[in-house]
């Protein structure tokens, strides 16, 4: 069977413009979270997020290092910020001078989970104010959410399968599990996968804080906000930004003498059927989910050092806790579980592209990233180490990354070293 | 160089990021400035809106080049 490395890292996030800046300061325990900034949130009921930096921050992003000036007027910021992390991952995979055969075997999967809506939100005031005849006509390519994938395909020639997947928050994790197996089964070599969100815009705030989601009652102190675990965390931070990784065919990345992070080993996929928002009491699918990747990879609890919780700082933290101590038994004893959220925020189609990286680095550096704000642990956290406060080292040698989305949509994703 | 044509360019510069010495009047928008039929569609707009006039699209498909968009509007605006 087609074995299915990584090869190259890329992020956008609120704390860093890549992925070695962002790592340091997830290990350091810095918070990405402020007051909103993009907008004047005084009249939202939330008015926290973990934005991206502008350029001229210490670790900001800056948009015009690898996407066209023409580009970024054209479309959202969810697509700067893919198209950017796909070209980081493609540059630290060493592959931006692909011939022409090697490009007819590279795809994308790079996917969003609610895709361009501060550009819908502006274009239609436009429309209602203005008439159509003021319509941007970049307004439907700059905002769907395949336009990462195709931007990306356009930009360095990738002629494989292009792809995108759309499932709320379980996005990056489906998009990089999606794309491994299309190299195990000979669609492609190489697979640029992930995902990116950018939604801090007075509609995405108000949605999600209209829907019981977002936290409200930290707006005078947002590094407190994402709490995962704590017994006064009251809704998701927003966070914005994007996660790509090269997938290479491992002997197609050996071959060529590629810096090899990890092998991914597991997928599972499943659905709740049981509320739109809501997740299950019992957390069933969360279970299924890693049941089955776990059942791919050929490994048993006792083989996961660290897991990446999906862990939103709601109160399903503790039923995806419940989920992981029924699967887990008496191997919980040596896991350790934690929620980077409570650092970046929630990237939304982002996050298990993002969190999946971590997991990455997890291996590669053989230490796992805390749980900010974590002072007084919910019930039902006894007896599990979800890293609170400072970062741990520890032996790593496989990992699980969790992600689950609206719709009752879940995602599981497994990788560890290659010997 | 007129007004028209100073506020033309600045335009194209803004919505193409393309270098200002590039934006010659003889330049073509899709030739030498690296737009498309949309890029066209979003600078007809941004003109519209900068001098006040309606350029219908019969007329737009006959700008090709900086100084058809400056001639266009010299002889149409109010």
């Amino acid at each position: 069977m087609r074995r299915v490395v990584v090869t190259g890292l890329g992020l956008v996030t609120p704390l860093g413009a890549d992925v070695e800046t962002t790592w340091k300061n997830i290990l350091a325990s810095k918070s990405g979270a402020g007051p909103i900034t993009k907008f004047d949130a005084s009249d939202q009921k939330c008015q926290v997020a973990c934005e991206v930096k502008p350029a001229d921050h210490e670790y900001g992003f800056d948009a015009g290092k690898r996407v066209d000036h023409k580009i970024q007027r054209q479309v959202d910021p969810f697509i700067v910020f893919g198209i950017d992390a796909a070209g980081q991952a493609i540059e630290d995979a060493g592959l931006e001078d692909m011939d022409e055969a090697t490009k007819l075997r590279a795809g994308c999967s790079i996917g969003s989970g609610i895709g361009g809506l501060p550009g819908i939100e502006s274009e239609s005031l436009v429309l209602a104010n203005r008439g159509p005849g003021r319509v941007s006509p970049h307004f439907v390519h700059g905002r769907l959410i395949n336009l990462i994938s195709g931007q990306v395909s356009i930009k360095y020639g990738l002629k494989g399968p292009n792809h995108a997947v759309v499932t709320a928050c379980s996005t990056g994790a489906h998009s990089i599990g999606d794309a491994a197996r299309m190299i195990r089964d000979d669609d492609a070599d190489i697979m640029l996968a992930g995902g990116a969100e950018s939604t801090i815009c007075p509609i995405g705030i108000a949605g999600f804080a209209q829907a019981r989601a977002l936290n409200c009652s930290y707006n005078d102190r947002p590094e407190q906000a994402s709490r995962p675990y704590d017994k006064d965390r009251d809704g998701f931070v927003m966070g914005e930004g994007a996660g790509v990784v090269v997938l290479e065919e491992y002997e197609h990345a050996k071959a060529r003498g590629a810096k090899i992070y990890a092998e991914v080993v597991g997928y599972g996929l499943s659905g709740d059927a049981y509320h739109v928002t809501a997740p299950d009491p019992e957390m069933d699918g969360a279970f299924r989910s890693m049941s089955a990747a776990l059942k791919k990879a050929g490994l048993t609890p006792a083989d996961i050092d660290y897991i990446n919780a999906h862990g939103t700082s709601t109160m399903a933290d503790t039923l995806e806790l419940g989920a992981v101590r029924r699967l887990f038994g008496d191997a919980m004893a040596n896991v350790s579980m934690s929620s980077t959220k409570s650092a970046i925020g929630h990237l939304l189609g982002g996050a298990g592209a993002v969190e999946a990286i971590f997991c990455i680095l997890a291996l590669r550096d053989q230490i796992v990233p805390p749980t900010l704000n974590l002072d007084n642990p919910d019930e039902g956290c006894d007896g599990v180490d979800l890293v609170p406060h400072v970062p741990r080292k520890r032996e790593v040698r496989a990992v699980l990354n969790n992600s689950f989305g609206f719709g009752g949509t879940n995602a599981s994703l497994i990788m560890r070293k290659v010997d | 160089m007129s007004d028209t044509a100073d506020r033309v360019k600045k335009i194209v510069v803004e919505h193409l990021g393309v270098e200002a010495d590039k934006v010659t009047e003889e330049a073509s928008f899709i030739d030498d400035l690296g737009a498309d039929s949309l890029d066209i569609v979003e600078l007809v707009m941004a003109f519209e809106e900068e001098f006040g006039v309606e350029i219908p699209d019969d007329a737009a498909e006959k700008i090709s080049t900086v100084s058809d968009a400056i001639k266009y509007i010299e002889e149409n605006k109010g």
